[in-house]
């Protein structure tokens, strides 16, 4: 490993150097990774000593809307790397609409998230309600964790959806092009994150029962 | 000759994946996220949580792998993926020689 | 080194009088250019130091005696969190990676500058951000945080003080300090010259890289954990608070699986500024280069595995406290590794006794009383006794004052003419030093016998059998505090006053001593080829065999 990135070094760096943004890239998620570990450390821990309740609590979850919303967030997964490849053929429109629909599959999700919160609260089910704090603690944990971890997630979607319509403005107006694509590709990388971050939070939080 | 062998270097990022393969990937995980709620509704007991995690891991490896095109980059990007996974497995662990022996 | 001759047109203008976009101040806050981003933190960070340290020589005034001596019990208890926060966020966490290694890493690679230079200088706008929302959180109403800088629950979810500007400040830092790392690990994979394979990088790049991943892996773990304490006092969410069904000691397993390595990110730039500094004195090729290399790394990764030795009197489980009792002895092998390394390399060296060295021979000593003190403290046996004393206070001080605080120092002196292009007067430098020292050990190893006779940290008040002891570590606060003044004062003197330094003054053969004093704007003229390891003092080792 070392000395074929020796000899990338030897070239210089006068030359855009992609390889080098998307390294950097790659460390920014592993820090997104480990920012939504330290999430899952708690979780494993409460789950570990909560067992029960966690599965009490998790009957309050729709497991069809989790199930709608991990579809839309791989399908949103799949444009996002499809407009990679049509970038790289130099289509510009089909990278157009490929990233396009990425965001509105992600505006779904927020659509259908929104609708799932909005239900809870309704029912009575948010931090600090009167209803919840008579619950078992367990339940309690369980609700504070699916709210802080959907909702952190949900924060990351938004992030994902603000920079794939800055791509997209730069695909437009040729900013990205066949020749140079790196920040799509990391848009996209940040995308895939945002992808796998839920591929395990919908088993861990609706699947229990 | 400069020009030549900056390109080369960029070779392995500039590797072009077929729409079909996304697709067929895509197909897979679909079918895995079926597997899982289905597994969900049968009576695993203690195991639930293993496979719900396995197959996780199995689609995170094939997100890594073909949408995020670690198999087409250089070696070292996935063992800084391995480094950064095993961390936060060791973080979990250590911590549950903690609580798993209270 | 050797250095493929390059051509030398005329002079460019040094970094300092090189033309910028920007007029006056801006051209400082607006630069990308690292060395003069190395500067800003400098200035920022000592600021910081300055006011962090004056609290500390406050709060040991108020234990001269027995009882209220100049200020408040509460006033005592926001003075040591704010102390510790100012010390660790704003001036050891920082310090070295961001002044020297800002500075001096891409030079000593051969680069132009960091691979990512707008964010750096993004990471210097989050650390001073970071760094005014700390001290304004003081004079917001609700009073300055008082739970510490370890910020633990339920008190920091209670208390009614701002504790919540206070995490913000930290999380922000922490933010400040990924993207610092993240900036270096690509500039040492992508940018270093051709020729400089890994094993021919000065070691303390080593070290920074070894951090650097640190930095990346290990603080997005604080950044959530303080956002939770946030979040709990805002909307009253369970996690953490026992009332609602948390475990507190989870938080602090969270905030040790990051503060414990960050006491790695605080230590190892300083080991790499010892490898670095000790062979050019002591005219020598370092003695087992790779070692010290692999160490690094070595000491990154298992020093990521002991967090919950800060916790074994909290109520973890036995298995818990044996296996982090164990882990805790293991950093102590790639630790020792450097020292023997360092005596050796000083063994039949022509020792040259400048400024640096000096600071660096306190390092070693005060570096190995720290680290013994650390064994102790990883015993479990001894650990029930001395923890949460004086004795723990002693032993951090020791490794993160008497290590990283006199190696960054010595790096301030080593360094100091290529940054400035001054020398420094060696006289007042040589008296700070020796005050320093002194000072250091008089207040900090009293500290251990205070901690050893029961005396419990964080208190206000004592009684009066450990007056003898706290009346000698506050004389002793007052030598440091004075050196430290000698020596800031001495080097901005000598900032105006200072002849000038050439390119090498100390005769270091790393390739920051090839560019002039001050670098140039893009640090060299011709992107220099590299083709032996650092540290080749042949010339001066044949001629010592020949004695």
């Amino acid at each position: 490993m070392s000395s074929e990135v020796a000899t990338a070094t030897t070239q210089g760096h006068t030359h855009r150097d992609d390889a080098g943004t998307k390294l950097g890239m790659w460390l920014f998620l592993f820090t997104e990774l480990i920012l939504f570990g330290g999430l899952f450390i708690i979780y494993a821990v409460y789950r570990f000593s909560h067992g029960a309740e966690f599965e009490l609590a998790a009957n309050e979850l729709d497991r069809l809307v989790g199930t709608v919303n991990t579809i839309i967030l791989l399908t949103s997964s799949l444009t996002v790397a499809m407009s990679i490849t049509a970038i790289q053929e130099g289509k510009k429109n089909l990278t157009l609409l490929l990233v396009g629909m990425t965001v509105v599959l992600a505006f779904a999700f927020l659509l259908n998230k929104y609708f799932e919160w909005d239900h809870k609260i309704v029912a009575g089910i948010y931090p600090g309600s009167p209803d919840l704090i008579n619950k078992p603690q367990g339940v309690i944990l369980y609700f504070g964790l699916y709210y802080v971890m959907t909702g952190l997630h949900a924060l990351h979607v938004i992030i994902g959806m603000v920079v794939l319509v800055v791509m997209m403005f730069f695909v437009k107006n040729g900013t990205i092009h066949k020749g140079s694509f790196v920040r799509l590709e990391a848009g996209a990388l940040y995308w895939h994150l945002v992808d796998i971050i839920w591929i395990f939070l919908f088993p861990l939080f609706y699947l229990l029962h | 000759m400069d020009q030549h062998e900056h390109s080369q270097e960029h070779g392995e990022g500039t590797h072009i994946v077929s729409y079909a393969r996304y697709i067929m990937i895509w197909i897979g995980l679909v079918m895995l996220t079926g597997t899982t709620v289905a597994l969900s509704g049968m009576d695993l007991g203690r195991w639930i949580i293993l496979t719900a995690l396995t197959i996780a891991s199995i689609k995170t490896t094939l997100v890594l792998s073909i949408f995020m095109h670690l198999k087409f980059e250089d070696k070292m990007y996935r063992y800084f993926v391995l480094i950064a996974g095993s961390t936060f497995l060791i973080f979990i662990s250590l911590t549950f020689f903690d609580y798993a022996f209270r | 080194m050797a250095i493929a001759a390059a051509a030398h047109g005329a002079p460019e203008p040094d970094f300092y009088h090189a033309p910028s976009k920007h007029k006056g101040i801006f051209a400082w806050i607006l630069s990308t250019d690292h060395k003069r981003i190395g500067i800003l933190y400098l200035f920022s960070l000592l600021t910081f130091f300055l006011i962090a340290a004056t609290l500390g020589v406050l709060m040991r005034l108020e234990m001269l005696t027995p009882g209220k001596t100049i200020i408040e019990p509460q006033t005592y208890n926001t003075f040591f969190t704010l102390h510790g926060i100012m010390m660790i966020f704003l001036f050891i966490i920082p310090g070295l990676p961001a002044v020297f290694g800002n500075f001096m890493m891409p030079i000593m690679i051969g680069a132009k500058d960091v691979f990512f230079p707008r964010l750096n200088l993004l990471s210097w706008w989050l650390f001073l951000a970071g760094g005014l929302l700390a001290l304004v959180s003081v004079f917001l109403p609700g009073g300055a945080t008082d739970t510490g800088w370890t910020f633990y629950v339920p008190y920091s979810i209670r208390t009614s003080t701002n504790v919540i500007p206070a995490l913000m400040a930290a999380f922000i830092l922490g933010f400040s300090s990924i993207l610092t790392g993240l900036n270096f690990v690509t500039t040492i994979h992508r940018m270093r010259a051709p020729g400089m394979t890994w094993f021919r990088m000065p070691l303390f790049v080593w070290s920074l890289y070894a951090t650097a991943w640190v930095q990346i892996l290990a603080t997005p773990i604080i950044g959530i954990t303080l956002l939770l304490v946030a979040i709990e006092r805002w909307f009253g969410v369970g996690i953490f608070d026992p009332s609602l069904g948390g475990d507190p000691i989870l938080y602090q397993h969270l905030f040790w699986i990051y503060s414990h390595p960050a006491v790695y990110i605080m230590i190892l730039p300083g080991l790499g500024v010892v490898s670095e500094i000790l062979p050019v004195f002591a005219r020598r090729t370092i003695f087992g280069y790779k070692f010290i290399a692999y160490s690094s790394l070595a000491i990154a990764f298992v020093g990521s595995l002991v967090w919950a030795h800060h916790m074994f009197t909290v109520g973890m489980s036995n298995t818990g406290m044996f296996v982090f009792s164990f882990l805790t002895f293991l950093v102590s092998i790639p630790s020792a590794i450097k020292v023997f390394n360092w005596i050796a390399t000083l063994y039949k060296g022509s020792i040259a006794l400048e400024v640096p060295l000096l600071f660096i021979l306190s390092f070693i000593v005060q570096f190995c009383i720290g680290g013994f003190t650390g064994l102790m403290l990883g015993a479990l046996a001894v650990n029930i006794h001395v923890t949460d004393t004086y004795f723990v206070v002693g032993h951090f001080h020791y490794v993160m004052f008497g290590g990283t605080g006199f190696g960054l120092f010595a790096a301030l002196h080593y360094w100091f003419p290529k940054m400035t292009g001054k020398m420094f007067k060696k006289k007042p430098a040589v008296v700070s030093w020796f005050m320093v020292t002194i000072g250091f050990n008089v207040l900090y190893f009293t500290m251990f016998i205070l901690g050893y006779q029961g005396m419990p940290r964080r208190y206000y008040d004592y009684l009066p059998q450990f007056q003898t002891l706290h009346v000698i570590a506050t004389v002793g606060s007052w030598i440091l505090y004075s050196g430290i003044l000698v020596m800031f004062v001495n080097l901005l003197i000598s900032l105006r006053k200072g002849e000038k330094a050439g390119a090498n003054p100390w005769g270091g053969e790393t390739l920051e001593w090839t560019v002039p004093s001050p670098p140039p704007l893009e640090n060299f003229d011709v992107v220099p080829t590299v083709t032996t390891g650092p540290y080749d003092y042949s010339k001066y080792e044949a001629v010592q065999e020949a004695k």
